[in-house]
């Protein structure tokens, strides 16, 4: 993975010391709560609910053994005991002391993190695949090109007041695992008909209240113009998007409310300005930052070793775990195996210190001291010998860390929601753990196979409820929690936002109405049809008439029932 | 009034006129002028022969700005909040692409944890909010040592520097 030289190294300290005498500064009072909090957030601090929420950006998610151990460490010693990954493939902390933000920021330094633009209205942490290097469906590993906008982007002097947020991701492989067409900037490598790989690029991808699904405004882009087309683009959003309303924005609405063509046009007009400046990306930087992200030395014989299958005819539990957290792997013999974060009774995406320890032991026994952070909040072993999955299952298991749902219902994407998020309207977490009370029949949840659950707290939509398979968005509605679901949506290739089903339901029935909408799903699937399909292939309607029929029904019933005690 | 120029708090006398009726005369002294009111007057400025400060905001086109840089002895670029990022872009684009070597100031919400980009960005003189104390504004100039990316400063981009070791 990539390591710091001295410029990287020089960079992170001297954000700490920045850091350090800003905080005291706002302490003794010399800067306002408002002149405070950009500083703040370009630091990943927020004021939550109760207390500071700190971000620590995991760059494309990719974390070494030390580093994961490093984070169980400021759990242990800052916090309470637990981290949340993020959708963002970040990690929160959620019960800090601002005093002590300096000192979390100064051990992170040690271990080659940061907190650096992981909030605020400047470019954010690059996001990108978690299997980026071991897929068999790549072009090619995203990540170097991911660390190089990486660093382009940081402290960026021109586009580090912009009128929002920014989100960029970078997929290399033929699946798009990363939610990379819901980001204010998508890049895909591609190859084009000459057999060059270079970029495609779109833009205007976003979710919040007014979801879009990005545009593609460049089909081939030569590597070595990366920065300059992105700078291009950033130039454009920063002079022309709104500024005077804060929920109108992000680049979407600009590219939107142009029209992407017209959009390029701008991009493009600038772009032929700058591409041959000193912005030009020089192969030798590609081929240095390449260098940090080669593979393990596999084991030739790894293949050989056939062990698991012996273990998983007689062992179901086993057995269960391999078919839905082990997936492939382009070195022969070797195995990505998928962390569950996802308990039935844990808010999804949490871990403990002592499970984060755990894992970096594990990492450094079974994985090359690698692990990887999804934005489905689960973790990655990116490199197990497939005769290693037997005895790394039950060390998983020992942790609670082997809950057999990687893509089922229970493996839902939860922001923190009401619990902890000063902008929630709603709880998530609590609908979390009333969809796993009632869906606890694993054999069940198996039957229903690949479906994505995806929640939000508020229409900001931390927890992609746009792209679910099943979206539910909470809302506020006179001061009770009120669940809005979205039908359809989709963040992967054939991404597509939700569509609404109707009315938001009551707080207690969610988990009952998501049943009705699975019996739909059952009674009218062909074959392997997973959920999604059926959904596109038979409407929106039989769902909307299953809910709301029996919602109604009940309704009726009810006022009879009223009626006929009124009458007596 | 004092600024920041050249790395050093100095006095300075310019004074930024905002209320100016775009059709009345043109202010006596070291006044610096609403783009919009070159805009208006700009025949009639230019024939004078003056040369006078703009102060350039947000909504403000650059290549507008760009096409009279000659007549411009100074251009303020304004921040009205600190927030408001778009006179980086501004500046920028009058350093490196219009070659503008006149003075470039900032003005507005103009504070010290912003100096750092706006240098970056070729600004070379800032008035700082009157509240806040200049000096200490002045130290926080330096900022960070490494730049990972070029912009009006010249710097090279770190990867080049990697390159050249």
């Amino acid at each position: 993975m990539y390591q710091y030289d001295n410029y990287d190294q020089t960079i992170v300290n001297e954000r700490v010391e920045q850091f350090r005498d800003q905080t005291r500064r706002f302490l003794a009072g010399e800067l306002t709560e408002d002149e405070f909090r950009p500083l703040r957030l370009m630091n990943g601090l927020y004021i939550q609910r109760y207390a500071p929420m700190l971000r620590v950006a995991i760059p494309y998610g990719l974390l070494s053994s030390k580093q994961m151990r490093m984070l169980a460490h400021i759990a242990r010693e800052y916090d309470k005991d637990y981290g949340h990954f993020s959708t963002r493939q970040n990690i929160q902390y959620n019960w800090l002391q601002l005093e002590r933000v300096p000192d979390i920021l100064a051990d992170l330094a040690s271990v080659e993190m940061h907190a650096i633009q992981t909030s605020g209205n400047c470019i954010r942490n690059v996001t990108s695949d978690h299997f980026a290097g071991i897929a068999d469906d790549e072009i090619e590993d995203p990540r170097p090109y991911a660390e190089i906008i990486r660093q382009w982007s940081t402290f960026h002097p021109e586009f580090s007041f912009l009128p929002r947020k920014f989100k960029i991701a970078v997929n290399g492989a033929e699946n798009d695992r990363a939610a990379t067409q819901v980001h204010d900037i998508g890049v895909y490598l591609v190859k084009n008909e000459d057999g060059e790989v270079g970029f495609k690029v779109l833009v205007g991808g976003g979710q919040g209240r007014t979801p879009y699904i990005g545009a593609f405004i460049r089909d081939f882009l030569e590597k070595k113009h990366l920065l300059s087309y992105l700078e291009a683009i950033m130039r454009v959003y920063n002079r022309y998007g709104r500024r005077d309303n804060l929920f109108k924005a992000r680049i979407k609405i600009l590219v939107y409310a142009l029209g992407p063509e017209k959009f390029a046009c701008l991009v493009e007009e600038e772009w032929e300005k700058i591409k041959d400046s000193a912005l030009v990306l020089d192969q030798a930087e590609i081929d240095r930052v390449k260098t940090y992200f080669t593979l393990p030395d596999y084991d030739p014989d790894a293949d050989k070793d056939h062990g698991c299958e012996e273990k998983q005819k007689s062992d179901k539990a086993f057995r269960d775990w391999v078919r839905r957290n082990v997936k492939g792997h382009k070195a022969a013999g070797y195995r990505a195996v998928m962390i569950s974060l996802k308990a039935p009774d844990v808010p999804p995406g949490d871990a403990t210190d002592k499970q984060m320890d755990s894992i970096a032991d594990l990492a450094d026994q079974y994985s090359a001291s690698e692990i990887v952070v999804t934005h489905d909040q689960n973790l990655v072993l990116p490199h197990v010998k497939q005769g290693d999955l037997y005895a790394l299952w039950q060390a998983l298991d020992k942790e609670n860390l082997a809950t057999p749902n990687i893509g089922l219902l229970t493996d839902m994407i939860c922001c923190p929601g009401l619990d902890f998020c000063q902008l929630a309207n709603a709880g998530s977490i609590p609908i979390a753990m009333q969809i796993n009370q009632k869906f606890s029949d694993l054999d069940y949840l198996h039957d229903i196979g690949e479906i994505k659950v995806k929640m939000s707290g508020c229409m900001n939509a931390c927890g992609h409820h746009h792209v679910g398979h099943i979206g539910i968005l909470g809302v506020d509605k006179k001061g009770v929690e009120y669940y809005q679901l979205t039908l359809g949506g989709s963040a992967e290739n054939d991404a597509a936002v939700g569509d609404r089903l109707g009315p938001a339901i009551e707080k207690e029935k969610v988990a009952e109405t998501i049943g009705e909408l699975l019996q739909v799903y059952v009674e009218n699937r062909i074959e392997e049809e997973r959920f999604l399909d059926t959904y596109r292939r038979i409407g929106i309607k039989p769902f909307k008439e299953r809910v709301y029929a029996t919602a109604n029904n009940t309704k009726e019933s009810n006022s009879r029932g009223v009626k006929a005690v009124a009458s007596h | 009034m004092r600024v920041i120029k050249d790395n050093h708090v100095v006095e300075d006398n310019w004074e930024r006129v905002d209320e100016l009726e775009n059709d009345g005369p043109l202010p006596a002294g070291q006044v610096i002028i609403p783009f919009s009111y070159w805009r208006d007057n700009r025949e009639q400025l230019i024939s004078s022969g003056k040369t006078v400060a703009v102060c350039v905001n947000g909504d403000d086109e650059t290549d507008e700005v760009a096409r009279d840089l000659e007549h411009f002895e100074l251009i303020a670029l304004d921040f009205p909040k600190f927030t408001d990022g778009r006179s980086y872009s501004h500046a920028r684009l009058l350093r490196e692409r219009f070659g503008y070597e006149g003075e470039i100031r900032a003005v507005g919400d103009v504070l010290q944890d912003q100096l750092f980009y706006m240098q970056r960005c070729g600004i070379d003189s800032f008035q700082v909010r009157e509240d806040k104390d200049i000096n200490k504004a002045l130290g926080a100039l330096k900022g960070f040592s490494v730049k990972y990316q070029t912009a009006a400063d010249g710097a090279l981009p770190v990867y080049r520097l990697r390159g050249s070791a």
